[in-house]
């Protein structure tokens, strides 16, 4: 990509830091919901809502836009928080996740949001979707459309049966126009992925349904944007980028722990939290200077 | 006798009366949905000529997804289309749709709000000799617990066909139940519809009202149907059917009006959303109901006509229905009679809600 030059790549980073102190300060505020995940994948939905996607906060109904499915719901909160730093609403309504009659529901729910593509929540859902909303759009436009179709997994929920259904017939109809990108984090609510139910290796069952792979830094702003650019030239097949992510990054105490995977920070957490980030965010902008 | 105005075919109580599958009403239906709107899209798991999506397959090929041996994939794949503007009919058995893929169904369909359109086939006992695993007999309590669902159970071949054609003009997610096998024609046609029973000797037709226009059964989904009334004064009992026994309860009627028992016959063919008017009217005026069903009492459609009753005529109720069992293998009559859905047990019903009424 011809402008991700130095300058974007630092206003990415810093974006990305905003978004994740918006996300310990929902968590704190809203006392439940989940922290790892969102902290991890707040790098790729900056890239994606901020140099990726084909969308327009004041027109989010525009038809030819990009469609971007969660899949696994519970990460929710990079979700708002990226849509509100987009300018899909103001930051401050982020401060009611969770709470009753929020438009944030504690998982996605389009009833409540009507600019979110689909409902979420219930692991191994979104991929289908993906492949029904790229496979109408063959149906409308043929197999030359350039309407991308990005479906968000988590690897915990790749456990489920019906994301492998998904990806079968996803490679069988060589959805070009389909990019799965997989939060390769290794830790689900039990524990780590590979203690859980192994995974591995992943980049082999992907190819195995005829899918191309691509395995990234997930904290790299040019690797998951070259990946995303990669997966678009890429015309026979659909695309799966793997990206390996630190679950709770940003956050030293966070990092890596899968105890982090359904819970908060208390407030003096949060504090920890909110200190560390901003002196990492001091740090982004002395270093590119 | 049979109501004048819900136009039924003359012959039904003719020996050798037409019949056909309730199922193929559905793939006739499609095909005429299909060619009406472009946007309907056919999405099968490897049952397509079983589950009738055949003629809209090779009619459509373009608009037809074969997503394999994968119902909960069926369920996402359709809900991302309707996403995209399409109005998407997935079919299976019904035992796997909305069986298997129940809460896909509930998330991504329903809870997502979105228009798909669910066919499930081979509901029911009658089944046959398949056996119980693929006999369902849960499918209306599935579908009917969950909010925006409309549930519709037609009553033949043709009315299937009818309420298809309907469902693809509506913004909400559907299910539509149908049978495997053969099961009499009740209703008629408008003319120049094509005839979902397979024949064309046009005994399944309508009357000719005198001005050249044949218009056959009314059929509108929420709107349950009179299909037999007293031949005068107020009815003693209500049958209330859905699916292909109706036809045995018409016969039963038919049968006690002989015996000087009035007895009005609804069909109930939408479930969900139930026409309390019509069921409550009957209830105030018969005094008694019987509900008949080809599958499990609780939470049926009789359970759903009984919520109904208790809140707003309470009157007895007698139900037919498989009583907390599963299904096996046999013919379909010997299963309808095994577990209690035949002509005689729905005749014992009304004489036992006739006597309860009575004390």
């Amino acid at each position: 990509m011809n402008d991700l030059d130095e300058a974007k790549i630092k206003e990415l980073e810093l974006k990305a830091n905003d978004i994740r102190e918006s996300i310990i300060m929902m968590l704190l505020r809203a006392g439940s919901g989940h922290t790892a995940g969102p902290l991890g994948m707040a790098d790729i939905f900056t890239a994606l809502y901020f140099h990726i996607l084909k969308h327009d906060p004041k027109n989010p109904e525009w038809p030819e836009r990009d469609r971007l499915i969660l899949s696994n719901g519970h990460i929710c909160p990079v979700l708002y928080a990226t849509l509100a730093h987009a300018g899909y609403f103001s930051l401050e309504e982020l401060k009611t996740l969770r709470q009753f009659g929020s438009r944030l529901q504690g998982h996605p729910h389009r009833d409540f949001l009507p600019i979110l593509e689909t409902s979420s929540g219930p692991l191994g859902e979104g991929l289908a979707q993906a492949v029904g909303m790229a496979l109408a759009e063959r149906i409308n436009s043929g197999r030359s459309s350039q309407k991308f179709f990005y479906a968000l997994l988590s690897d915990g929920e790749l456990d489920e049966g019906s994301s492998w259904e998904a990806a079968m017939l996803a490679g069988k109809e060589k959805l070009h126009n389909l990019i799965a990108i997989v939060d390769r984090n290794n830790i689900q609510i039990d524990g780590f992925t590979e203690d859980v139910m192994p995974l591995d290796d992943l980049r082999a069952k992907w190819q195995a349904w005829n899918w191309h792979v691509l395995e990234i830094d997930g904290h790299s702003f040019e690797e998951i944007i070259g990946a995303v650019n990669q997966a678009k030239d890429i015309f026979e097949k659909p695309s799966v980028i793997i990206a390996h992510t630190i679950p709770g990054k940003g956050v030293k105490e966070f990092e890596r722990k899968f105890e982090w995977h359904g819970k908060p920070p208390n407030a003096a957490e949060a504090k920890m939290a909110l200190a560390e980030l901003r002196t990492l965010g001091g740090k982004i902008k002395s270093e590119h200077q | 006798m049979i109501n004048p105005n819900a136009k039924l075919n003359p012959k039904m109580f003719d020996k050798g009366v037409l019949e056909a599958p309730i199922r193929r009403g559905f793939g006739e239906g499609l095909v005429v949905a299909g060619e009406r709107d472009e946007n309907v899209v056919g999405l099968c798991a490897d049952l397509t000529e079983s589950a009738q999506m055949l003629p809209f397959k090779q009619k459509f090929p373009g608009r037809y997804i074969e997503v394999g041996v994968a119902e909960q994939n069926l369920a996402g794949v359709a809900s991302g289309m309707a996403a995209m503007g399409k109005i998407p009919f997935i079919a299976s058995y019904a035992m796997f749709s909305p069986g298997r893929n129940w809460e896909h169904i509930r998330t991504t369909i329903c809870y997502n709000n979105q228009p798909v359109k669910i066919v499930g086939s081979h509901a029911g006992v009658s089944v046959g000799p398949d056996g119980g695993t693929h006999q369902a007999i849960e499918d209306i309590a599935l579908t009917r617990v969950l909010p925006r669902m409309v549930v519709i159970s037609p009553c033949d071949a043709i009315e299937a066909k009818k309420a298809t054609i309907a469902a693809a003009k509506t913004n909400t997610p559907v299910y539509i139940r149908l049978a495997r096998e053969k099961t009499p024609i009740m209703t008629t046609e408008d003319a120049g519809a094509g005839s979902a029973s397979g024949t064309k000797d046009g005994a399944d037709r309508g009357t000719n009202h005198g001005n050249g226009q044949i218009s056959g059964t009314p059929f509108e989904i929420g709107k349950a149907a009179v299909f037999f009334q007293p031949i005068a004064g107020k009815a003693d009992v209500g049958i209330i059917a859905t699916g292909a026994l109706l036809y045995k309860a018409l016969k039963v009627a038919n049968d006690l009006e002989k015996e000087k028992i009035g007895v009005t016959v609804i069909n109930l063919s939408t479930i969900k959303p139930l026409d309390e008017r019509a069921i409550v009217r009957l209830a105030q005026e018969a005094g008694a109901i019987v509900t008949v069903e080809e599958h499990q009492i609780a939470g049926g459609m009789g359970s759903a006509v009984a919520e109904c009753l208790a809140k707003f005529a309470p009157v007895p109720i007698e139900f037919i229905g498989v009583k907390d069992q599963f299904g096996q293998s046999g013919t379909p009559e010997e299963l309808i009679e095994h577990y209690g859905m035949g002509e005689s047990h729905i005749r014992a019903a009304v004489k036992k809600v006739l006597a309860r009424k009575r004390r």
